[in-house]
C-alpha cells in the first residue's frame, strides 16, 4: 500500500516564504513568568547565597539529595533533615557545546556536565558547566569544586556558582 | 484481564516536511482521511479520537489538542488529547487501545501530529522551556546538550566509538531513501556523519534527526469489526508505558531502565518471553544516532553495550536478522515529534501486512515492536503488533 499510494503534504522551501509566495502571519506574545522558588528550592538558593550547597535527607530510603526537595519521591513521605553538602564534586557525564540555547553558534565552547556532589548519596549530580580547564583536557570521573562569585554578587541563584574547575 | 482484543486495520499520514504549507489542522485531516479511506471508514464509524500531539510552544497555539480536533476527525465525538513528550506518538495509540480493549468503544481514531517550523527562530528555543526553571533554565541549556551528556554516559560505559553509533546514522538515512515521506534520506557514509558539524560534542550534526512538520493516524478496531473490515488486522497483543523521576541528574543515565520496564510490561501481555527470538522487525525511537542502541538495549532485543557490535555485524540491516527502523526512522523520515512516534506504528503495521514495497524485510514477519521515549529523557512507551 505504501509503495504505490500519493502522500499528502505541500513542502516550503526557504525561498517559498522569503520571496512571498505562500502568506503567514506572526505573533511575539512576549509572556513572562515569575516562579516563586517554594521550600526546598527556597532554601537550596538561600545557601548558595552564602556559598554552601545543601541537600536534603530522607530516613526511611536513607538517600541524601541534591537538588533538595521536602518529599521523598520513592517513599512518598516527607524528607527529614537539611544536610550541607560540599562543593566540590566528580563529573558523572560532560559534553561540549557549540551552539546556544537558541541553535545559534558560539565561538568558545561551553562545557555542561552532571556533576556528582561530594556528601550527597551515590549518582546524586546536578547540571552545571565547567571552567578553568580546556574542553579536550576533561575526563570522566574528574574531581571539580564550585568557583563561587564574590559574596556582594550573589543573588541566591544557581549562577551564583560561576562554574566548576578541576582541582 | 476480561480485555477486548484490538486491532490496528487502518494508517496514512503525511509527507515528514522542514516546513509544510499545511496547517497543523490540515495535515492532521490528510493523515486522518488517509487512515480511514485506507480500511473503508468514515468517520460515522469512529466511535471516539485520540489525539497525540507535543509541547503548545511549537506550534504557538494554546490548547493544540482542541485547535487540531476538527481535522483530527473529533467533531461531536468522544475525544481525548495525549501528552509525553517524545513518547506520544507511541502513548496515543495505547490510549485508543484501552479505549477499545475496555469496551466503551468498537472503532477508535488516533491522529499525531507536530508542526515544528511554526516556532521562530528555531524550535530549540521552545526546548530550553523543557528544563527546571529554577536550577537549570539559568544555565541557558540546549536540549542537544541532555542528548550529548546522556551519549558521552552511554559510550564511557561500554567504550563505544562515535564511529559505531555513526553506523545508526548511515543505516537509517539509507532506509529512508525508500520512504516516499522521507524529509532527509540521504546515502552517506560514516566519515560523512564523523565531519559534519560538531553540535554539542559528542553529538554531530548528522546524528540528529530534523526538526520537521508532519502528521500520522491509525485506526483502531475492536475484533468482531476488524474481522469484517479487512482480512489483515494487526492485533495490538502488548503495550506497556513507564515513568521514572524527573530529576534526571540523579539517574544512571547509560542504560534506560523505564524503556525495559515499559518493555517487560508489554511483553508480559502479548505473553513475549524471549523477545530476541520472537520479535521480528522492531522500530525503536531514533531521534539521535545513539537511541536507537540505547532502546535495543532496554528493550532487551541485545544484552547491555551489546547494540553497537549488533550494528556492525549488519544484525539491524532491513535485511539482517533483526531489522531495525527498516522506515528509515527519525534519522531519515524525520521527527515531528508526536507524528513520528505514530509512523513508527504505521510502520509495524505496514511491514506486518507485507504492504511495506521497497522497505519490505525479507521472511514474512509475524511480531513487530514500536516503542517511543520523551518527556525530560525519562518516559518509555512501547506496542507489540502481531499479524
Amino acid at each position: 500500500m505504501t509503495a504505490d499510494k500519493e502522500f499528502p503534504g505541500t513542502p516550503l522551501s526557504d525561498e517559498d516564504v522569503s520571496q512571498g509566495k505562500v502568506l503567514i502571519t506572526e505573533t511575539d506574545p512576549n509572556a513572562r513568568y515569575a516562579w516563586d522558588a517554594g521550600i526546598a528550592i527556597g532554601r537550596f538558593l538561600a545557601e548558595l547565597k552564602k556559598g554552601r550547597i545543601v541537600g536534603r535527607r530522607c530516613h526511611r530510603c536513607r538517600r541524601t539529595m541534591v537538588p533538595p526537595r521536602m518529599f521523598c519521591e520513592q517513599c512518598f513521605r516527607p524528607t527529614d533533615e537539611w544536610v550541607y553538602l560540599a562543593d566540590s564534586g566528580r563529573v558523572n557525564t560532560y559534553s561540549i557545546s557549540y551552539i546556544r540555547w537558541d541553535a545559534s553558534r558560539v565561538e568558545e565552547p561551553t562545557i555542561p556536565a552532571v556533576i556528582e556532589i561530594d556528601g550527597a548519596s551515590k549518582g546524586m549530580g546536578i547540571m552545571h558547566l565547567l571552567g578553568g580547564v580546556k574542553p579536550e583536557d576533561v575526563q570522566m570521573g574528574m574531581r571539580v569544586k564550585a568557583v563561587w562569585k564574590p559574596a556582594r554578587q550573589r543573588e541566591g541563584s544557581i549562577l551564583d556558582i560561576r562554574y566548576f574547575r578541576p582541582y | 484481564m476480561g480485555l477486548r482484543r484490538v486491532a490496528i486495520v487502518g494508517a496514512g499520514m503525511t509527507k515528514f516536511m522542514r516546513r509544510a504549507l499545511e496547517t497543523g489542522r490540515e495535515l492532521s485531516w490528510q493523515a486522518a482521511s488517509m487512515a480511514l479511506e485506507s480500511c473503508e471508514l468514515t468517520l460515522d464509524d469512529v466511535d471516539g479520537v485520540v489525539i497525540g500531539t507535543g509541547p503548545d510552544c511549537f506550534d504557538g497555539v494554546h490548547m493544540k489538542g482542541e485547535y487540531l480536533s476538527d481535522g483530527c476527525g473529533a467533531w461531536q465525538k468522544p475525544v481525548m488529547r495525549g501528552y509525553v513528550g517524545g513518547g506520544t506518538g507511541v502513548f496515543s495509540p495505547i490510549q485508543g487501545w484501552y479505549h477499545v480493549a475496555s469496551g466503551l468503544f468498537d472503532v477508535v481514531l488516533v491522529v499525531a501530529e507536530e508542526k515544528m517550523s511554526s516556532c521562530h527562530p528555531h524550535p530549540q528555543g521552545a526546548f530550553l522551556t523543557i528544563f527546571d526553571n529554577m536550577l537549570e533554565r539559568p544555565l541557558e541549556p540546549n536540549l542537544i546538550w541532555i542528548f550529548a551528556l546522556e551519549m558521552q554516559r552511554y559510550m564511557a560505559a561500554y567504550g563505544v566509538s562515535k564511529r559505531d553509533i555513526a553506523l545508526v546514522s548511515v543505516k537509517n538515512k539509507r532506509n529512508a531513501l525508500d520512504h516516499p515521506c522521507a524529509q532527509v534520506a540521504e546515502d552517506i557514509t560514516v566519515d560523512d556523519v564523523l565531519n559534519s558539524e560538531v553540535m554539542v560534542w559528542p553529538v554531530n550534526r548528522l546524528d540528529v534527526s530534523p526538526v520537521s512538520d508532519g502528521a500520522a493516524a491509525v485506526v483502531l478496531a475492536a475484533e468482531h469489526v476488524a474481522k469484517r473490515v479487512t482480512d489483515k488486522p494487526v492485533w495490538i497483543d502488548g503495550v506497556g508505558w513507564h515513568l521514572d523521576t524527573a530529576y534526571w541528574t540523579n539517574r544512571d543515565l547509560y542504560y534506560p531502565k523505564y524503556v525495559e520496564y515499559a518493555a517487560r510490561m508489554a511483553y508480559r501481555m502479548a505473553g513475549i518471553t524471549e523477545p530476541r527470538k520472537q520479535i521480528n522487525v522492531v522500530e525503536p525511537y531514533d531521534p539521535f544516532s545513539y537511541k536507537e542502541l540505547h532502546h535495543l538495549e532496554g528493550l532487551l532485543l541485545c544484552d547491555k553495550g551489546e547494540a553497537p557490535q549488533l550494528t556492525a555485524d549488519g544484525v539491524t540491516q532491513r535485511n539482517g536478522d533483526l531489522p531495525v527502523c527498516p522506515s528509515g526512522g527519525l534519522m531519515g523520515v524525520g521527527n515531528p515529534i508526536a507524528a513520528s512516534g505514530l509512523m513508527k506504528v504505521s510502520e509495524i503495521f505496514w511491514q506486518l501486512r507485507g504492504e511495506a514495497g521497497k522497505r519490505q524485510v525479507p521472511g514474512k514477519p509475524t511480531t513487530g515492536l514500536a516503542q517511543a521515549w520523551g518527556d525530560l529523557m525519562q518516559v518509555g512507551t512501547v506496542v507489540v503488533l502481531r499479524i
